[in-house]
């Protein structure tokens, strides 16, 4: 039976998938929304930082035995601390000045990381096999669905559902968001608000870190895996709302689903849907889809 | 790494130095122009410039050329504006003799333009597409090792006279991928096959996934893969992982020993694929293969042996007529045979296409291959005249028409 | 963003000077050749062009475009197809690759001026990608391959182009034209409107002008000479492809631009020399380090080095030069 022309087999298929990479939207998304959100910081160096997470993972395989879960946990540890170090030394230095200064520094922070990591690993980059649990797959009658692909999309919204619950329905969350709009005035009230902006900052990239072991198994973990993603990743905050965490992660699967869509349709076009829709979004939704009226 | 400038100072008798005043300052220099870190790294890259290195200490100790030899190389990052930028800055500027090798095909063709305006030498050995002795064609250029037609005529017919009559494709989308389904497309449909529908993904891909759905969907028996390097690796490692294979069988219509090493023979095995080098074939490849692989620890591509052929054929042809001009050197290469490891009695057409035997191999089982590499059963020669267009269907001005 | 702009206190002997300065750079520039390796000096001209280009918008007007590659490659692809499809003679084909990129221009200025700060720098970015896109699926282009086999022509019609020589002093004639231009704006009355839109957009609009007017023809002008640079370099190497509106190449000029000095004159082309020496010189040597010390300079320039090379000098000489950022 066919919908639109396509089978509904293949509808379904491709709409799966783009759920999947939906879920990868969502979660770099996430961490992005969140440093942007909290902290109005545009942090280009996010695509590196996931490049950075899935290289621990293989990395950490290869020459420390490190297994896939293990390195679930430890990514994002050790990103989030670079993450720390990067915000103590640089980007602190910044929040006086214009958006852009911090726009360029991390962009210029990315572009070292994926030098390095080019010069020792080329651009074809390695391959990583997923963990033997959630190796094969499952039957679905209209697509064969590898077990790894849907764990990816249980782990994606996990720690999305999380984020934005901590964020906005626990006092800690309450606190971060009083801390980045007032942060004389929490600060006067005895809360040590460099600190926590110093955290918030180490969370936004460990999540990044956390997307890129995701991704490890399914894309070639190469130098240049973040960069090819960041442009999409921004668009998608932007689109959200940028200060809206629950926006991103809509957004991000929205998006998912419609290049999911567009692959069937018009295959050459995913790859600037979103492009199209930013623009539309911008110009009748200024502050974007969930965004606070600035 | 990338650029290696090596002089080597030939071992001079000085009675000759005078005489043949007439190699362009004295010094042969000769440019590889590679992929040293993207997706075909492995096929060419590197091990090209080891080939490159090994024919010119070989043809130093063993025909004592008169003029000194120099080697450049580069990486182009399979782009062809860098390529285009490193070839002129070569011959503009380094009074560079040859480029040399050039896989991915908008560097072969954006440097064989380069190579006529500028009056040097085009040696193609990794690129695939025809084009380059068809509509791009001119006279300073020779593809030497194989092209789309060779491996598409080889593999295609013999997939789809062992059975496999639907066919779908997923190829790269650049001229080298349209080039190698428009050559696979036609042997299918000669051989009373047919093509239920291609999709084009972006080059160098990653995920490709969405695209091998819409090949499980089209209930083709044959995936044919119009791509190669990286891009074949991970089509093939994907359709495992999303149930299309075994179902269906993948055709890999470019594919070369390295990616059959990566992927190993669990997977492969039983796969057709054709080439211009197989290193177990004879004791004279053996030989060259194993002082290949002392330097580089991999076996040797075709596309690295017919680099090592091409440079040496080209060094022989300067130092029997003892001038490096273009047109002279070009003139002695197509009239000279080609005798060596790689290819016996070969010979360069005035399309620029050097021709030679192909070879239709099929991927042992692993409990058939007995040492490292040894990866093929040879299926079959593809003599010559067989194997590569007929010069009557060619598309190069070149060439007379009858 | 930061205002150095070196405004010399009136006087004959200082115009005397300044006219023996740039009749000074004009002699280095018809002389170079001789001694430097032409095609790569056209090159630095090519992207001095295209920086000084991009400083107009961000260093004068103060919004930051991350989509400028779009106007320097679209004009490339239009330069080329019509040089190579039809003949046109170079004049007129670089005029049409910037008539294109000025329209672009337009579209831009028009979408992203309703915004501001990064939501406009987001807005230009996803233009961009369109362009992209574009170049990438329009057969015309060649899509991976390029355009590739750009015939240089003769200029108007009988000059042929073909030598390298001939082709510098046509590229550096234009440089010179395009710069001028650049000047002349930046120190008319609608560069002094566009500079005080910058410090205090508010105010501006108290005094009646209109914002978005100025603003778009910001864009429009950025955009066309972004367009020239960009056709101009399409016919030197006689090639255009998907790098030339890649937005790494959008990424690369501001960096020129922030490493030269933002809102000076000389600083852009400054920036731009310095990348291209740079590129040039390590690319071989040490390859993928070259995306390190780009980065390197970035964070540098950022932290420490906001002004630019040609800011910090002027600093130096002690000209009103406020730190960057407000």
């Amino acid at each position: 039976m066919t919908l639109f022309g396509v089978s509904t087999q293949a509808l379904f298929g491709q709409l799966l998938l783009g759920l999947i990479n939906g879920s990868f939207y969502a979660v770099l998304s996430l961490g992005l929304a969140v440093i942007f959100g909290l902290l109005n910081i545009i942090n280009f160096s996010h695509g590196a930082l996931y490049m950075i997470g899935a290289f621990i993972a293989l990395l950490g395989l290869e020459f420390l035995g490190m297994n896939y879960w293990v390195a679930l946990a430890v990514a994002p540890v050790v990103v989030g601390l670079l993450g720390v170090v990067i915000e103590r030394t640089m980007l602190r230095h910044l929040y006086k000045l214009d958006h852009l200064y911090g726009l360029l520094l991390t962009f210029g922070l990315a572009l070292i990381a994926e030098g390095v990591f080019r010069y020792f690993f080329g651009v074809s980059g390695e391959s990583y096999s997923p963990p033997e649990a959630l190796q094969g797959g499952v039957d679905l009658g209209f697509m064969f669905m590898p077990l790894y692909r849907g764990w990816v999309v249980v782990a994606s919204l996990t720690a999305c559902v999380a984020t934005w619950y901590v964020i906005e329905k626990t006092p800690l969350g309450a606190t971060l968001r009083a801390a980045t709009e007032r942060p004389q005035l929490v600060q006067a009230l005895g809360i040590n608000v460099p600190v926590l902006i110093t955290a918030t900052y180490g969370v936004g990239v460990a999540l990044a870190a956390f997307a890129g072991v995701l991704a490890a198994p399914i894309m070639q973990v190469n130098p240049v895996m973040g960069s090819n993603l960041i442009i999409v990743v921004f668009a998608v905050v932007v689109i959200g709302g940028m200060g809206s965490i629950a926006g991103s992660i809509v957004t991000g699967l929205a998006l998912g689903l419609i290049e999911g869509l567009c692959k069937l349709l018009y295959a050459e076009a995913s790859a600037v849907v979103i492009f199209v829709i930013m623009i539309i979004v911008l110009l009748v939704r200024p502050a974007g889809l969930f965004g606070k009226q600035a | 790494m990338k650029l290696k400038k090596l002089a080597l100072a030939a071992a001079t008798t000085a009675a000759l130095a005078s005489a043949h005043a007439q190699i362009s300052d004295n010094v042969v220099r000769i440019g590889v122009l590679t992929d040293l870190s993207g997706v075909y790294s492995d096929v060419s890259g590197k091990g090209t410039v080891v080939a490159t290195q090994m024919a010119i200490d070989d043809f130093i100790a063993r025909d004592k050329p008169s003029f000194r030899i120099e080697m450049v190389s580069a990486d182009h990052q399979n782009k062809g504006d860098i390529a285009a930028n490193k070839a002129r800055e070569w011959f503009e500027r380094d009074r560079v003799d040859v480029a040399s090798e050039l896989v991915t095909t908008s560097v072969a063709l954006a440097v064989q333009k380069i190579a006529k305006e500028k009056n040097r030498i085009a040696l193609v050995s990794g690129a695939a597409s025809t084009r380059v002795t068809n509509e791009d064609c001119n006279d300073v250029t020779v593809h030497w090792t194989y092209d789309t037609y060779a491996v598409a005529n080889g593999t295609a017919k013999a997939v789809t006279k062992t059975g496999g009559k639907k066919w779908f494709f997923l190829t790269a989308d650049y001229a080298f991928g349209h080039s190698l389904e428009a050559d696979a497309s036609a042997v299918v449909k000669a051989n009373g096959g047919e093509v239920l529908g291609t999709v084009r993904h972006p080059f160098p891909g990653s995920d490709f996934s969405s695209f091998l759905l819409k090949a499980q969907g089209s209930g083709a028996q044959i995936i044919g893969l119009a791509n190669a390097g990286g891009d074949t690796i991970n089509s093939i490692k994907q359709a495992a992982e999303f149930g299309v294979t075994p179902k269906q069988s993948l055709a890999g219509l470019l594919m070369f020993i390295t990616d059959v090493h990566s992927l190993g023979l669990k997977v492969t095995q039983n796969m057709y694929l054709t080439e211009g080098f197989y290193w177990n074939l004879n004791d004279e490849t053996r030989a060259w293969s194993k002082r290949f692989f002392d330097v580089h620890k991999r076996m040797p591509t075709m596309v690295q042996a017919g680099q090592y052929s091409s440079v040496m054929h080209y060094l022989k042809a300067v130092k029997a007529i003892g001038t490096d001009d273009t047109a002279k050197v070009m003139t002695q290469m197509k009239k000279t045979p080609v005798n060596d490891f790689f290819a016996k009695g070969g010979t360069i057409r005035d399309d620029g296409r050097m021709v030679h035997d192909m070879y239709l191999l099929q991927v042992k089982k692993p409990a058939e291959s007995t040492t490292p590499w040894d990866y093929y059963h040879v299926r079959a020669t593809i003599p010559a005249a067989e194997a590569f267009q007929p010069l009557s269907a060619s598309k190069c001005p070149l060439v007379a028409k009858k | 963003m930061n205002t150095t702009v070196s405004t010399a206190p009136a006087g004959a002997s200082t115009t005397n000077k300044q006219r023996a300065g740039w009749l000074l750079l004009i002699a280095l520039g018809l002389l170079a050749p001789m001694a430097v390796y032409p095609t790569f000096l056209m090159k630095v001209l090519c992207f001095a062009l295209f920086a000084s280009a991009f400083n107009l918008l961000l260093g004068f007007a103060g919004l930051l475009s991350f989509g400028h590659a779009a106007f320097f490659g679209g004009s490339a692809y239009v330069c080329a197809a019509l040089a190579k499809n039809y003949g046109l003679s170079p004049e007129l084909a670089i005029l049409a690759g910037a008539a294109f990129a000025a329209v672009l221009g337009a579209l831009f200025g028009w979408l992203s001026i309703r915004r501001s700060g990064i939501y406009l720098t987001m807005i230009t970015l996803a233009l961009a990608q369109l362009v992209f896109f574009f170049a990438v699926q329009l057969p015309f282009t060649g899509g991976e391959d390029g355009l590739q086999g750009v015939p240089r022509g003769a200029l108007l019609g009988f000059i042929p182009l073909a030598d390298n020589q001939s082709m510098y002093y046509f590229v550096f004639a234009v440089f010179c034209a395009g710069f001028w231009l650049i000047h002349r704006t930046v120190h008319s009355p609608y560069g002094q409107v566009l500079k005080a839109i910058r410090e205090n957009e508010p105010r501006a609009i108290s005094l009646g002008y209109d914002v978005a007017r100025y603003k778009l023809m910001a864009f429009v002008l950025s955009a066309s000479m972004a367009g020239v640079a960009g056709a101009l370099k399409a016919l030197v190497f006689q090639l255009a492809s998907l790098t030339d509106v890649h937005w790494h190449m959008s990424g690369e000029v501001v960096l020129m631009t922030l490493l030269g000095g933002l809102g000076t004159i000389f600083g852009p082309a400054v920036g731009a020399f310095t990348i291209v020496v740079l590129e040039n010189e390590l690319a071989d040597k040490v390859g993928p380090w070259v995306t390190v010390i780009m980065g390197g300079i970035f964070v540098v320039c950022v932290l420490a080095f906001r002004r630019g090379l040609v800011g910090e000098l002027l600093a130096l000489r002690g000209d009103k030069a406020p730190p960057g950022g407000h």
